[in-house]
């Protein structure tokens, strides 16, 4: 008796849940991942590909699904790996981007012909000036892409380290310090 | 030249982990040696077969963990986890008793948990409650005290057999604690007053520590010593200790007030058992007490009503170790909602109102 | 009437519960919470005159940021000729301060210099030469202060360079604005120097205490206000004697000179602001906000200066000690001097240090070497032996709470150690990480000896970094789809254009058949 009434309590609520969650899916149903849709409003979202993906989109569809690290993106840097990865709720590895020294676009002026190509082709207008003038580099809008040193004919336009100065520098983690004794 | 580049400050106080431990452990020795003294070869066999297992432990786990193992072993961690396993354990108790305990407390209790500062419980408690859970015939052996060199007492060949032979004591050397008897005998329906005067006791007895039990339930003035000791050093503070007596002596004067033949007095509770001991060396455990002094409060408080609902209620005749351990498994959470106020802050950590008009 | 203060159970300490001034004056409530008693090594150099008779060196590097706030921007041009107390390099924006010439010379070059910070990384530095002859410029006619207008004092402290000489290097003419703006009640002068070693407020108030009580008074002119309060700990009766002698003959009452417990860090302007007022400054506020306003003792000295004589911030005395200085002594300096002179005056054993620091042993900042030049915020040079410095490595957190118990904020440093160690910058954050003051006494305490405030300053840098990183990152998606936008209205604007020139090619078509 108490087998049958235990069968039929369990059945019932079994098709009960079923039913929900076929409700459920089908009256909330989402056309697509809005995780994608998240991750791309979180990426700069300057198509730069040096995440070796053609642009912010696919590197965040390669994000959701799990094909690529967080770390992926160098314009973002850690804080954006940082966040990403709290959105994804997945560890975090910061060691490979421990040594990433932060580049900046320079235009050696001996050099510039004023092709104003690299103008074109910068994806946050980092690079000013006009056809047969030369160029210069607004550090600051600078993500350090580096299209503009592939498409300059007189590599005149080549990445260079920041240079760390007093408001740059920053303290350094302990273990770091101790152990460069 | 010292090129590393750290921040300030560049002066430091003396004091210094291995000088905190060591200071616990003379705080721990007259109380010991009381013990040793009163119980006899045995129990010197058994507190130096824990301490040095203890160290081995450590060592073994060290080199496993491939660690530097002479900085952390000297560090006297180990020595005085060892050494308060020791005082929990009966003074003729197997020499196995104390290598699988100090295993417990060490292995199981410290290491698998990442060394120093990284474990829950109180290595030393978690070893005594394993081994009373485990083996309570080998636990709860209590012997009369037969004082070193007093004829009663066995010579060291003997000794040395009840130790490291398993040969058991005479019927006559065997006894039980005053809270052990205490309980029995109301269980069988005896009053108190009964109870105590059949058991023997006397309040300057159990004060001075002539009593059974484990080394570190023999002398309560040995201890409260020890620990007023280690107050006067800062090595420990006065509110876990004070909280944990406190609640104790005053459950125990309320309910003995209420039914003076049901309930002991706190005087007989205070005086009893590890009581002092806990209270002072093993409540106040850096590692798995609250790091906020009212934190702490609470932490004593919390100990000290276990130990007396335990003790009155409970199976066991004494809850020590499981009071600091049940309190133990609460210290994360108290250490979350229990923190100083931040300054500029109120108690929530929003900012200060700014004073309004403050002409 | 609280003399039963909660709070103090925090401390440990039963004996701060019951406080007299709380039991006497309901409106001083006692706020004083932590705290550390650190050697004081203060009797190699209390007992010595400042040493005034400090040769000129050869060079002066006069580093264009001594201050909080913007670099000065240099005036005069490599090569120019000037005179003692000439301005070199003027003021930039809002928070900012001048730099004066300290001897007369020739400005023998401006470039990267390294700078007086424990990188030691370059920073634009004014060269100049000292002629020797030590010619000033023309110096007003001594000047009656209480005569000026008020808003006049701090006009007059600006221009002549004066910043926080306790060693927050603060332009006191911003902070002297902000007080008369907000019509301050109290002004608070910090003669704690609660930092082992440092002696020279010490040595300032003892020697100089009349031209202080009139460098109080002044600012007290320029603030508009009548009363200021001079806290000076318990451990200089010397300095205690003398201060409240000058301020009975010269201040009429305006100035109170009250004997403070000395223990570290008594000297954090709010911890001091405390125990004199009682008041506690919100978390998102400033101190007159509660109605007070602070400077160091030594400020009110540069102040009595600069307004009685003119004579704007050009030297300032400096304790120069440790355990491998031979004669250590407080001296009077020119800024700009290199450290390394200073010590070398004081017969320093460089083969004996183990550590350079500016400033004091907890908040000072260790240098890895001495040739830096001197600036306006620096009160110590230390030159530690073996024997001052602890070398042994950090060992585990044995949580014994010590932190905790002498943070000065309420802080609970074990457990944002911590978290920074396990990378959880975010969640350190919400432990209170900004509100930590660097007064190092929750490392100084510490068993394990863990760098605590090492992490705190590392974890608060990198949160800076990364909110750069996130600003940079918004503002580069920004740009990027400006550019996009740029670009699709371009090509609808060809698009349209090419339309339209259809139109109009077409057009003529149509009406050449038309016609």
């Amino acid at each position: 008796m108490y087998i049958i009434f235990a069968a039929i309590s369990l059945a019932v609520l079994g098709l009960a849940l079923g039913f929900l969650l076929g409700a459920a899916s089908r009256y909330f149903k989402v056309e697509e991942n809005p995780l994608i849709d998240e991750i791309e409003r979180m990426m700069p979202g300057s198509q730069c590909g040096q995440c070796a993906y053609p642009g912010c989109r696919p590197a965040a569809e390669a994000l959701v699904a799990g094909e690529a690290p967080p770390t992926l993106c160098p314009p973002g840097g850690k804080a954006l790996a940082e966040r990403l990865a709290n959105k994804l709720s997945i560890e975090l590895d910061l060691s490979g981007m421990g040594d990433m020294v932060p580049l900046v676009a320079r235009i050696d002026e001996s050099l510039c012909i004023g092709c104003a190509r690299c103008i074109k082709l910068c994806p946050t207008d980092a690079l000013v000036g006009a056809p047969k003038m030369i160029h210069a580099v607004v550090a600051d809008a600078c993500i350090a892409c580096a299209k503009c040193v592939e498409v300059c004919p007189t590599e005149c336009l080549k990445m260079h380290p920041v240079k760390v100065n007093l408001r740059l520098w920053r303290w350094p983690k302990p273990e770091t310090a101790m152990a460069g004794a | 030249m010292n090129t590393r580049l750290l921040s300030a400050p560049f002066a430091r106080s003396e004091i210094q982990i291995q000088s905190i431990m060591l200071t616990v452990v003379l705080g721990l020795a007259p109380g010991t040696a009381w013990g040793i003294l009163i119980f006899g070869w045995s129990a010197l066999f058994i507190f130096f077969v824990t301490v040095l297992s203890a160290l081995a432990f450590e060592a073994g786990c060290l080199i496993l963990a491939e660690k530097r193992v002479l900085p952390t072993l000297t560090d006297g961690s180990a020595l005085l986890t060892g050494w308060l396993i020791a005082l929990t354990l009966p003074p003729w108790a197997p020499w196995w008793i104390g290598v699988l305990g100090s295993f417990l407390g060490i292995v199981v209790g410290k290491q698998v948990f990442g060394g120093l500062g990284q474990n829950l419980f109180n290595p030393a408690m978690l070893a005594r409650v394993a081994l009373l859970v485990s083996f309570p015939l080998e636990m709860t052996a209590w012997v009369n005290p037969t004082p070193l060199f007093s004829s009663s007492a066995p010579g060291f060949l003997d000794a040395w057999a009840i130790t490291f032979s398993g040969q058991l004591p005479a019927d006559g050397a065997t006894g039980a604690t005053m809270l052990g008897w205490v309980k029995t005998e109301f269980s069988q329906g005896r009053l108190l007053g009964e109870s105590l005067a059949s058991g023997d006791y006397g309040f300057i007895k159990s004060f001075l520590g002539w009593t059974g039990g484990s080394l570190g339930e023999t002398s309560a003035l040995l201890f409260a010593l020890g620990g007023g000791w280690l107050l006067k050093k800062q090595i420990i503070t006065w509110h876990i200790p004070l909280a944990m007596l406190g609640t104790v002596a005053l459950l125990a004067s309320v309910l003995s007030l209420i039914d003076g033949e049901r309930y002991p007095g706190p005087l007989f509770h205070l005086t009893s058992g590890a009581l002092m001991l806990g209270a002072f060396f093993i409540a106040t455990d850096y590692v798995t007490s609250p790091n906020s002094k009212p934190g702490q409060l609470i932490f004593g408080a919390g100990c000290g009503l276990i130990v007396y609902v335990i003790r009155t209620w409970g199976s066991y005749p004494e809850g020590v170790a499981f009071a600091v351990l049940l309190m133990n498994s609460l210290t994360p959470v108290i250490d979350h909602y229990v923190r100083p106020r931040i300054y500029g802050r109120d108690s929530k950590g929003r900012p200060l109102e700014l004073p309004e008009g403050r002409e | 009437m609280a003399f039963f203060d909660i709070h103090a159970l925090w401390t440990g300490n039963l004996v701060e519960k019951l406080d007299i001034h709380a039991l006497l004056n309901s409106n001083r409530q006692p706020k004083i919470r932590g705290g550390v008693h650190p050697e004081q090594r203060k009797e190699a150099t209390a007992d010595h005159p400042i040493d005034t008779g400090f040769p000129l060196p050869s060079m002066l590097y006069l580093a264009l940021q001594q201050h909080v706030g913007k670099p000065a921007e240099p005036i005069v041009n490599v090569g120019d000729r000037v005179l003692k107390g000439q301005l070199l390099a003027v003021s930039q924006g809002m928070v900012s301060a001048p730099i004066h010439a300290p001897t007369s010379g020739i400005v023998a070059d401006i470039m990267d210099y390294p700078s007086a910070h424990p990188s030691t990384l370059p920073t634009p530095t004014l060269l100049l030469e000292p002629d020797g002859e030590e010619r000033w410029i023309d110096l007003p006619e001594k000047i009656d202060p209480f005569n000026l207008a008020p808003e006049e004092i701090s006009i007059r402290v600006g221009a002549a360079g004066i910043v926080g000489l306790g060693g927050a290097a603060f332009p006191s003419a911003v902070k002297l604005n902000l007080g008369r703006r907000t019509k301050i009640q109290t002004l608070l002068i910090n003669g704690g120097e609660c930092e082992p070693y440092l002696t020279c407020d010490d040595r300032l108030m003892r020697e100089r205490a009349r031209t202080i009580v009139d460098g109080i008074l002044i600012m007290l002119h320029g603030l508009e206000c009548r009363r200021a309060m001079v806290g000076i700990e318990d451990n200089k009766p010397e300095a205690y004697s003398a201060m409240s002698a000058a301020a009975a003959e010269l201040s009429d009452g305006k100035v109170e000179v009250i004997s403070v417990p000395s223990f570290y860090p008594m000297g954090w302007d709010k911890q001091l602001i405390g125990y004199l007022t009682g008041k506690e400054v919100p978390a998102d506020g400033r101190a007159t906000d509660v109605g007070v306003l602070m400077h160091n003792v030594g400020t009110a000295y540069a102040v009595q200066q600069a307004i009685r004589h003119g004579k704007p911030l050009i030297s300032r005395i400096v304790t120069v000690s440790g355990g491998a200085v031979g004669t250590p002594r407080n001296i009077e300096a020119p800024i700009g001097t290199s450290l390394a002179d200073l010590l070398a005056h004081c017969d320093y054993r460089p083969e004996d240090t183990v550590r350079y620091v500016m400033g004091g042993p907890m908040m000072g900042d260790a240098l890895p070497h001495p040739n830096v030049p001197l600036v306006k915020g620096a009160c110590g040079i230390l030159a530690l032996s073996q024997e001052e410095v602890s070398a042994t490595d950090a060992k585990s957190c044995i949580r014994c709470s010590r932190c905790v118990t002498v943070c000065p904020v309420g802080l609970l440093p074990l457990e944002m150690m911590a978290r920074i160690r396990a990378g959880q910058l975010e969640s350190a954050l919400k432990f209170g990480l900004k509100d930590c003051i660097s007064c190092g006494s929750c490392s100084y305490v510490c068993p394990s000896e863990i760098p605590l405030v090492h992490y705190f300053k590392y974890a608060n840098g990198e949160l800076l970094t990364r909110d750069q990183a996130n600003h940079k990152a918004e503002q580069t998606k920004r740009l990027a789809e400006e550019k996009l936008a740029r670009i699709a209205k371009q090509k609808q604007e060809a698009a349209a254009a090419a339309a339209q020139r259809k139109a109009a090619g077409k057009k003529p078509k149509i009406t050449e058949q038309a016609a």
